[in-house]
């Protein structure tokens, strides 16, 4: 069943991916359950009709490049929940810091290990190596050190979508319960699309995990170059 | 007007970005420099925060439909992931809950230390 109207449309994919996005959130708050994640579902109901329509991928991509080339802005305009936390960052740098910098020395040692365990080469390592943070950073971080930059991509957003879908229930699981580690924990992990979530949660939460997605990215960056030649 | 001049400010913090991640050969993306320049202004008082404020929280609201395109691209690349399944689940969800844990843990111990630290000193 292929839809030659789609290659004439230029607004299917913006639709189904905003319709199956709000679809999503409807299930959600219905039904309560984390796995109903408006971004899962959206992904999840867009590429099935893809895949039954037939329709290619860089066709449909090309159709909602105007909702990707929104990210740049709205990744900048993180800085105004940032700028409105601003006393309690202050207040609380110290901890926020060590907190991030230990999440990303645990990121590099968990995938080290699955790198030894898995017995993979250099170029599956450095792929891995700069997972949780933002696919901006991440994607090129990979590449230029020798990775395969599309996968590094795919396991970023999937990092953040874990993040995203199973942060609260996590967060409770562990009694992490302060709004300023809660944050760094989400954003740490899980960057943009992790915040997303850290963001209902609260003002403050949002504003930490904003600011750990930047810090988390430049000392993977630093880290990257000390860590690549291990594997 | 107004929320066509907070677009525009917007847009051309996007624009600096962009001309300092294309001239600074660090691989930081644009974005992340756009982060720094917004924060930078408004926190020295040259971009007072009415300048953006609705645009910017309509942008930060809506930010999660912005990863649906690039995620749905894994159905290009699934031939690839679905050969090491097990592998790429593993490394997608357990360093991201072990990071998640350790600097929670490590935020909240510290915080708690130094408001132990400041309780002590007011008693």
């Amino acid at each position: 069943m292929s839809l030659e109207f789609l290659s004439s449309s230029a607004y299917w994919a913006i639709v189904i991916s905003l319709a199956s996005y709000i679809l999503g959130d409807l299930l959600r708050k219905r039904l309560k359950v984390a796995i109903f994640n408006p971004i899962l579902v959206s992904v999840i109901l867009t590429s099935v009709f893809l895949l039954l329509t037939g329709t290619e991928y860089s066709q449909y991509r090309a159709g909602a490049s105007f909702l990707s080339w929104l990210l740049t802005p709205a990744t900048i305009c993180l800085a105004i929940p940032l700028y409105e936390q601003l006393s309690v960052l202050k207040s609380n740098r110290l901890a926020i810091l060590v907190g991030i910098l230990s999440g990303v020395v645990t990121s590099f040692l968990c995938v080290l290990s699955l790198a030894m365990l898995f017995g993979l080469g250099h170029a599956e390592y450095v792929t891995l190596l700069p997972k949780s943070i933002t696919t901006a950073i991440g994607m090129g971080l990979s590449e230029a050190n020798g990775g395969y930059g599309s996968i590094t991509a795919v396991l970023i957003i999937l990092s953040g979508i874990v993040g995203n879908v199973a942060s609260p229930f996590i967060l409770r699981t562990l009694r992490i319960t302060d709004p300023v580690a809660r944050g760094v924990a989400i954003g740490t992990s899980s960057h943009a699309i992790g915040t997303a979530k850290a963001l209902e949660m609260g003002p403050v939460e949002g504003a930490v995990s904003s600011l750990s997605i930047v810090v988390a990215g430049v000392l993977t960056v630093v880290e990257v170059l000390i860590v690549r030649n291990l594997i | 007007m107004r929320f066509l001049k907070q677009l525009l400010i917007i847009l051309s913090i996007s624009l600096a970005g962009e001309v300092l991640s294309h001239y600074i050969p660090l691989g930081i993306p644009a974005s992340i420099y756009g982060m720094v320049i917004m924060f930078t202004l408004l926190c020295t008082g040259v971009l007072k925060l009415e300048s953006v404020r609705e645009v910017g929280k309509f942008l930060v609201g809506i930010m999660g439909i912005m990863f649906v395109p690039a995620t749905v691209g894994i159905i290009d690349c699934w031939d690839v992931v679905s050969g090491s399944i097990w592998l790429y689940l593993t490394v997608v969800l357990v360093p991201t809950v072990i990071v998640m844990a350790v600097s929670g843990f490590t935020a909240q111990a510290l915080g708690r230390m130094k408001r132990g630290v400041k309780g002590q000193n007011e008693s």
